[in-house]
């Protein structure tokens, strides 16, 4: 055995890698539960990748066929029902467990320097996992699929001079129609997917070149020759790492350490995952639509129309605009901002835990705004909701306008030289 | 973790402080187990989807056939999943010739499990009368022709009737069973089914013992 291992390690770097991104991988020891969803996000997006597989095998991609596909998959294939709710329900799940990572970065400055990159990565995993879903949102073909795919195809229309003619080749018809639908199906199983795979491969490489944060936000890795010998970690650390830094003894190794850690969350989340699944599949039509289950109708919109919940948010402040193209304009600028954030937060101090109570206070209120402009952006229209959105979009980009203005010259705490015990 | 209690299991000491090995085989192994047979459990519906679907297994049903218009001799072709299946009403000459060449045929008991139990004798059917076959050819899947009155002669000498695969010439008689020296290694082979009356016959299910 040992010699089939050795003569497969001198032709490919299987141990190497395995070591040094799990092994001997050297993990802040003060990785709390924010630290799971990473970790969660990774085996949803392999749970939307198998069941997605199992989905295409039976889903017909034409504007005549994919309604019904849909409800043969529900009901004549065995158990076809529980692989297309592991999918739709893992769709919400992703965002769920994609809104904590984000958040954990932000409260422990986890995209601050050196991070930037990968806060970027990460970024534009959150992109494409936005057209991921949806474009796979569009493929069963009910009613909320295809005036959705409307509503948001028509936001390119805002551009001015190309918006019109943009539109039309996107959707390649003169409305949205099957050849939408096929060109969306392409890029759902094939081309968004492997982008998502390939960004997320960068993403983790970018993370174990820099480094795991943390909430204390403390420098795990130190000058070379800094740290005496009872300092560093009694660990075995890959020597990519050691061989650069001196890795103090605020590690433990990923494996099994961390590993195991993430595989208690994960059963937790399997328990949250599992009741909806079971019990809430449609999570009382905010994980699946009700005007969804009527096959589409391109001359009636559904009464209430909105997008599904992971996208509320920014559904509210598009609506919050009084005006086509400043709509369409704050609404990716919402995002754009996140993009930002390594830039405008102009301060070194990472963790919230050190930081002013003003940054305490902002981020709070920025999860509050956020949580509240989604609720906003996924209930009926109220005059009431429009004068609501419009705060909450003040107060969205206030957020970044004032930590860009006090994270110059911030009141901070004194951070400790080592995670404290 | 300086908590852990010390008993005679316990081993050197890790980098911070003892550790008892057993209990941590059996948490490793308990936890192991429980992680397969949930992996197992979650994969029976990737694996049980791919079975027919309730739409497939509808087409796949039995089929009801009415047999009291078949002319002595005629042949007719009914669908049952997809397949053609052969109705003979054999005549008897036809059934007396059965006896003539069985010299000839490569299983002509009928040993291999080619058809229900019902059709294992010398007409390989239910009643005598009525062939009831799947005309696909046990060599290569294409469909034989029926050649009657003496036109199978020209393919074997002395026997009048019979089934004949324009594919790669495998000849078979007026029971289904092979010939030799062809390439088909199996006699046809027989579906299940069973007479609701004297005309109506289901392909598909055997009557079940009573």
């Amino acid at each position: 055995m040992n010699a089939f291992l050795s003569w497969i390690e001198a032709r490919i770097p299987m141990m190497r890698v395995a070591n040094m991104h799990a092994i001997q991988y050297p993990a802040p020891r003060n990785m709390n539960f924010w630290y799971v969803f990473g970790f969660l996000a990774t085996i949803v997006l392999v749970n939307q990748i198998i069941t997605g597989i199992w989905l295409t095998m039976n889903f017909v991609p034409t504007s005549e066929g994919a309604f019904a596909s849909v409800e043969y998959i529900m009901r004549e294939i065995d158990f076809g029902w529980i692989i297309r709710y592991m999918h739709s329900t893992g769709a919400s799940a992703f965002f769920i467990v994609v809104y904590m990572h984000m958040f954990r970065g932000m409260i422990y400055g986890s995209y601050q320097k050196p991070r930037e990159l990968l806060w970027v990565f990460g970024m534009f995993i959150y992109l494409a996992l936005m057209a991921e879903a949806f474009m796979g949102y569009v493929l069963p073909w009910g009613q909320m699929s295809y005036w959705g795919a409307q509503v948001i195809v028509s936001l390119f229309s805002a551009i001015p001079v190309i918006g019109p003619d943009l539109v039309i080749w996107i959707q390649g018809d003169y409305v949205i129609s099957g050849a939408t639908l096929n060109r969306f199906f392409a890029l759902h199983v094939i081309a968004l997917p492997l982008v998502i795979v390939i960004l997320v491969f960068l993403h983790i490489i970018a993370l174990h070149e820099v480094g795991s944060n943390n909430p204390d936000g403390v420098a795990i890795k130190h000058q070379k020759g800094s740290l005496p010998e009872s300092e560093k970690t009694p660990y075995k650390i890959h020597e990519y790492y050691t061989d650069k830094y001196d890795i103090a003894d605020d590690v433990v190794p990923f494996f099994p350490h961390i590993v195991l850690k993430d595989l208690v969350a994960f059963c937790v989340f399997l328990f949250a995952f599992c009741y909806i699944l079971f019990f809430a599949p449609e999570m009382g039509g905010k994980f699946l639509e009700h005007p969804n289950f009527e096959i589409a109708n391109q001359l009636k919109t559904p009464e209430h129309i909105f997008p599904v919940w992971y996208f509320t948010p920014f559904y509210a402040i598009l609506k919050a605009v009084p005006d086509k193209l400043f709509g369409v304009l704050a609404m990716f600028g919402a995002i754009a901002a996140l993009f930002a954030m390594p830039w405008i937060d102009r301060g070194t101090v990472k963790s919230w835990r050190y930081r002013c109570g003003l940054h305490k206070v902002n981020l709070l209120l920025f999860a509050v705004v956020f949580i509240f402009l989604g609720y906003l952006g996924g209930t009926p229209q109220e005059a009431w909701k429009i004068i609501a959105s419009q705060v909450c979009t003040v107060l969205y980009f206030g957020f970044f306008a004032a930590l860009f203005l006090y994270s110059r010259n911030e009141n901070t705490k004194p951070v400790p030289e080592r995670i404290p015990r | 973790m300086s908590d852990v209690s010390v008993d005679a299991n316990t081993s050197a000491p890790g980098p911070k402080g003892p550790q008892n090995n057993t209990r941590r085989r059996f948490l490793t192994v308990a936890t192991s187990v429980v992680g397969g047979v949930g992996i197992a459990g979650a994969a029976v519906p990737f694996i049980a989807s791919w079975n027919p679907s309730a739409k497939a297994k509808a087409a796949g049903a039995d089929v009801e056939v009415d047999i009291s218009a078949i002319e002595p001799g005629q042949l007719i072709r009914v669908m049952w999943r997809s397949k053609p299946v052969w109705i003979v009403r054999r005549t008897p000459q036809i059934l007396e010739s059965l006896s003539q060449h069985e010299d000839k045929l490569k299983d002509p008991g009928s040993e291999a499990q080619q058809q229900p139990g019902f059709a294992q004798n010398q007409y390989r059917s239910l009643k005598e009368e009525y062939l009831i076959l799947v005309g696909i050819c046990t060599h290569l899947g294409c469909s034989p022709q029926y050649l009657k009155g003496g036109a199978f002669e020209e393919v074997v000498q002395g026997v009048p009737d019979g089934f004949f695969c324009p594919c790669h010439g495998s000849k078979f008689d007026m029971a289904g069973r092979v010939f030799q020296s062809v390439p088909a290694p199996l006699n046809l082979v027989v579906p299940p089914y069973q007479f609701v009356d004297d005309v109506t016959v289901i392909i598909g299910s055997e009557a079940q013992e009573a």
